[in-house]
């Protein structure tokens, strides 16, 4: 869906539901998962629709991920960082997460 | 001309709704008048328990009578309100708060009411799997449960309407007359004359009330509530601290309303309130204390409704002690909504034969006189 | 930056990074009042200059020299004295001006003697079948993620919809090499009657030849169709567009399609706070109630740049230095401030050609009051149809519709619903948005997890539980 105009930033390793990834300095999360071609980062809590990032301005909620064990964080405003663990949230996220 | 009616009946909060149907219901014709629209204050926002459980002596007979009603809210509204029964736990922190418990569910006891029952630490497990570990036990009243704040204040609209009632919604009440045999309901789209008079005016009880020259002191508050994103399901009675104030229940949805009386600073003139973060911090923490699996879950919205608290916490309920045709029903100091439809039976009751059969002494205005 | 190293007091706090924040801040600062300014993002520069510090498109053709002037601003905020907190989200402000806010999972309550508040606008919402499917974004989003990772649509790319950021998006994408499958135009053609007697105006203004130039440029490289019909289809993520105009119906295979209709001020920050909102017939959203130097109904609060309706990132930054010359006189009166009437002429400059541009670019109604099983809410996925119905067994306004039907009870709190469901409700009710009005906006305006709140630190709680 994106690719990379340029390869500027170092890289950052992360990973996704376990999956290594190479993401750069200056990508949010939502970004690395655009580029990366994850095709949702989670599922409505209603029906279980996936969803993607949408507005990737803070609006509208639609890339919410768990970063590092905490849910619901908005995966557009969260910028990436070594050895971060992002997983997809399936529906109402487990509490405690 | 003035419009008129049996029987006019001043706020359209659940109490006043819930009077406005069972006056219907006895044949009579009231109009019911709400200054905003059906709900929108405390009783549209509140957090919706259906409690028995830790009330005031004076307030059991009206709480029971109010449970038999709520179990069967289908039939007598319409609309099942979203009333779910899973009890209500009243969860003690220490021993001695255990023991205080203790006490109380002897006493109630002996005095023949048996809805409270002592849990120990095994049976509080098992009811509320997610609490703390350092508690050691607490107290259960297991037919209580939860509702849906607004969608029930709005079935008790519109079963009163389809009996009968008239609502007048945008309605402001600007003055109150006593116009030979009757009371003249001076608003803002006209004279309304009517025999009998029910204040239930909430947070602006008061000012009826000094309206009719019978000024009572009365406080103008605004619990505070906030809810979460929804969660998987994960606890089902509500759960209530007596030491520190807490109320936590999840709602079918997965949300998880949390509230317990701290208070945001309420404008009542504006219909608004300004929530109190730092006393909202106090919550989070004791919920960060009580059920450790909360701790990374988000907040999403924090409001707070606007209501009346009478200086000994319990409410107004009966005739007026100066004016002819006048009945009182207001002060439900931060817990009315569970008792929302026995006391508009009572009300109701009390304004068609002149008494009631359920014991509300205790609960008049003249307790205020000096 | 820590939470705990905040000051608990400042005497200005400003609240966004984009254009209005920084000049605010920056001249705020400059002028000597201690100057805090907040933002949710990793960087400053609002959505306009995004990434301005930071980013990695380094040919400064693809992104325009309108977007480079944002540098400048950004530069004098950071020398300015003012203190910069990226990464910040205040989540709460009242009447008295306390600002709840969070940084690193840490949150904090500051008292601030004046605030601006310039969180700017956001996208309208651009309710059309699917548009919740992945693969479908907001065109914003796309100029986002271009501006800020160098990212360039690489599927086949179709744009729909209308209003200038729609061309300056395609525009860039072409010049940095990437290709446009289509750009469906959904501006209605009667809107020229509306926006012709304006014509004059946009003539003398900055924009029209800027303007004409991107039309040129982007309509020489992509093919441009009219539509007034958009439907994302896919199952599980974007497959195709059906598009359409009167009788037709054409199909498009598509990986990403991005959407615009225009952008609205982002009203919850302010409603939340107590600050009195109008609808804006022309540009059809919630405005607040401001006085010439942008003090909105709460005292002590200003409201500056596109939150103020929208007039676009100059007009945005005298907004703000107008805002903060306020500031300044009333807390220090002795300081020295640029001549505001200066400051004035500018922006009536700016804003000369706006009239046109809005009547021009005012989506049709079918794109902002959609039907059936379009989903309104896209958190609590709440229908048009269910909207609709609820409206016409008398719901009256959108506090009750979210009280029935939940929407705007999500996460987003009403940011992708609110506009749609006041306009369906008056709609339905054959009365005005203006009459039916929006949401009641409650605290906090971006979620907050329960970890954060009880991190406020104790003292603050005893301090405010005091002063209250």
């Amino acid at each position: 869906m994106f690719k990379r105009l340029a390869e500027a930033g170092a890289p950052v390793a992360i990973t996704v539901d376990g999956k290594a990834i190479s993401a750069r300095a200056g990508d949010t999360v939502a970004a690395a998962l655009l580029v990366a071609g994850i095709d949702h980062c989670r599922t409505t809590p209603v029906t279980g629709a996936p969803r993607a990032p949408y507005c990737l301005m803070g609006v509208c909620f639609d890339c919410l991920v768990t970063v590092d064990g905490v849910g619901s964080r908005q995966g557009c405003l969260v910028p990436v960082r070594e050895g971060m663990t992002i997983e997809t949230q399936l529906g109402k996220r487990e509490a405690g997460r | 001309m003035a419009r008129s009616a049996d029987v006019v009946v001043i706020g359209g909060g659940l109490h006043g709704c819930s009077t406005a149907l069972h006056l219907a219901l006895r044949g009579l014709r009231p109009i019911l008048v709400e200054k905003d629209y059906a709900g929108r204050h405390a009783s549209g926002v509140n957090a919706g328990g259906v409690r028995q459980l830790a009330r005031h002596l004076a307030e059991i007979p009206l709480s029971i009578a109010s449970m038999g009603l709520w179990e069967k809210i289908e039939e007598l509204v319409g609309d099942d309100c979203g009333f779910e029964s899973h009890g209500t736990v009243l969860v003690a922190e220490n021993e001695e708060e255990m023991a205080g418990f203790r006490a109380r569910v002897e006493d109630l006891r002996l005095k023949g009411f048996t809805h409270e029952e002592l849990i120990d630490r095994a049976e509080l497990k098992r009811l509320v799997p997610a609490v703390a570990d350092h508690c050691p036990g607490g107290v259960v009243s297991r037919r209580d449960g939860a509702a849906d704040p607004f969608r029930t204040t709005q079935a008790f609209r519109r079963r009163a309407i389809e009996k009968g009632a008239e609502v007048l919604e945008g309605v402001t009440v600007t003055g109150l007359a006593r116009a030979g045999s009757v009371w003249r309901v001076e608003t803002s789209i006209g004279p309304i004359e009517a025999p009998k008079l029910v204040n239930a005016a909430g947070a602006w009880a008061d000012r009826i009330a000094a309206a009719l020259g019978e000024p009572v002191a009365m406080d103008v508050i605004a619990p505070m509530l906030m809810v979460t994103s929804r969660l998987p399901a994960f606890i089902e009675p509500v759960v209530i601290l007596r030491g520190r104030k807490l109320s936590f229940k999840q709602l079918d949805n997965g949300t998880v309303v949390i509230g317990g009386g701290h208070l945001a600073v309420p404008y009542r003139d504006e219909n608004r309130t300004v929530i109190d973060w730092a006393k909202l911090a106090i919550s989070a923490r004791t919920v960060w204390e009580l059920f450790p699996a909360m701790r990374a879950a988000t907040i999403v919205r924090a409001w707070a409704g606007i209501e009346a608290r009478m200086p000994d916490d319990i409410p107004v309920v009966g005739p007026s002690a100066t004016s002819e045709g006048v009945f009182h029903q207001f002060g439900f100091s931060a817990h009315g909504f569970q008792l929302g439809p026995a006391t508009g039976a009572v009300m109701a009751e009390l304004v068609a034969t002149g008494a009631t059969n359920t014991p509300i002494d205790g609960l008049g205005i003249g307790r205020f006189k000096r | 930056m820590n939470a705990s190293d905040l000051a608990p007091t400042y005497d200005l706090a400003v609240i966004g990074g984009g254009p209005a924040g920084l000049a605010a801040a920056s001249l705020a600062a400059r002028a000597g009042l201690s100057t805090v300014l907040f933002d949710e993002n990793p960087g400053i520069g609002g959505q306009i200059y995004r990434g301005i510090t930071s980013t990695p498109v380094t040919d400064r053709t693809i992104l325009g020299e309108d977007y480079w002037a944002g540098a400048e601003l950004a530069a004098e905020a950071k020398t300015s004295g003012a203190l910069i907190v990226g990464g910040a989200t205040v989540w709460s402000l009242d009447p008295q001006r306390i600002v709840g806010v969070s940084i690193g999972g840490k949150a904090r309550l500051i008292e601030a003697r004046r605030v601006i508040i310039a969180t700017g606008a956001q996208e309208r919402p651009f309710p059309v079948p699917g548009w919740t499917l992945p693969g479908v974004m907001t065109a914003g989003g796309a100029q986002t993620a271009l501006k800020a990772q160098g990212l360039l649509p690489a599927g086949r790319t179709v744009i729909a919809g209308t209003g200038p950021l729609l061309w300056l998006l395609a525009a860039q994408i072409l010049r940095a090499g990437g290709k446009i499958e289509a750009i469906l135009d959904t501006t209605p053609r009667a809107n020229w009657l509306r926006a012709l007697p304006h014509l004059p105006d946009f003539v003398l203004s900055p924009y029209f030849a800027k303007g004409l130039k991107l039309l040129r440029e982007v309509r020489a490289k992509a093919p441009v169709v009219r539509a007034d019909r958009i439907e994302a289809v896919g199952t599980e993520r974007l497959s195709e567009v059906r598009f359409g105009r009167g009788d037709g119906d054409r199909r498009i295979a598509a990986d990403l399609l991005l959407l615009h209709q225009g952008i609205v001020p982002n009203v919850n920050l302010a409603i939340a706070a107590g600050v009195a909102h109008e609808w804006n017939e022309r540009q059809l959203c919630f405005q607040p109630v401001l006085d010439p130097d942008f003090g909105s109904s709460v005292p002590g609060i200003a409201v500056a740049g596109d939150g103020a309706g929208i007039a676009g990132g100059t007009a945005a930054a005298e907004r703000g230095r107008i805002a903060a010359i306020a500031a300044v006189c009333a807390l220090k009166p002795q300081a020295t401030v640029p001549d505001p009437q200066t400051v004035r002429q500018r922006l009536q400059r700016e804003e000369m050609g706006r009239a046109f541009l809005d009547w021009l670019n005012r989506p049709a109604e079918r794109f902002r009051q959609p039907e059936g099983d379009t989903l309104v809410c896209r958190c609590e996925e709440v229908t048009a149809q269910q909207v609709h119905d609820m409206a016409a067994m008398g719901c009256e306004g959108p506090n009750q519709m979210k009280a029935f039907l939940r929407c705007g009870m999500g996460p987003c709190q009403g940011r992708l619903c609110g506009l749609t469901v006041t306009e369906l409700i008056a709609q339905q009710r054959d009365t005005t948005p203006a009459e039916v009005g929006y949401y009641r906006l409650r605290p906090p305006v971006k979620p907050i997890t329960l970890a954060e709140l009880a991190s406020l630190p104790i003292s603050e709680i005893e301090r405010k539980a005091v002063e209250r």
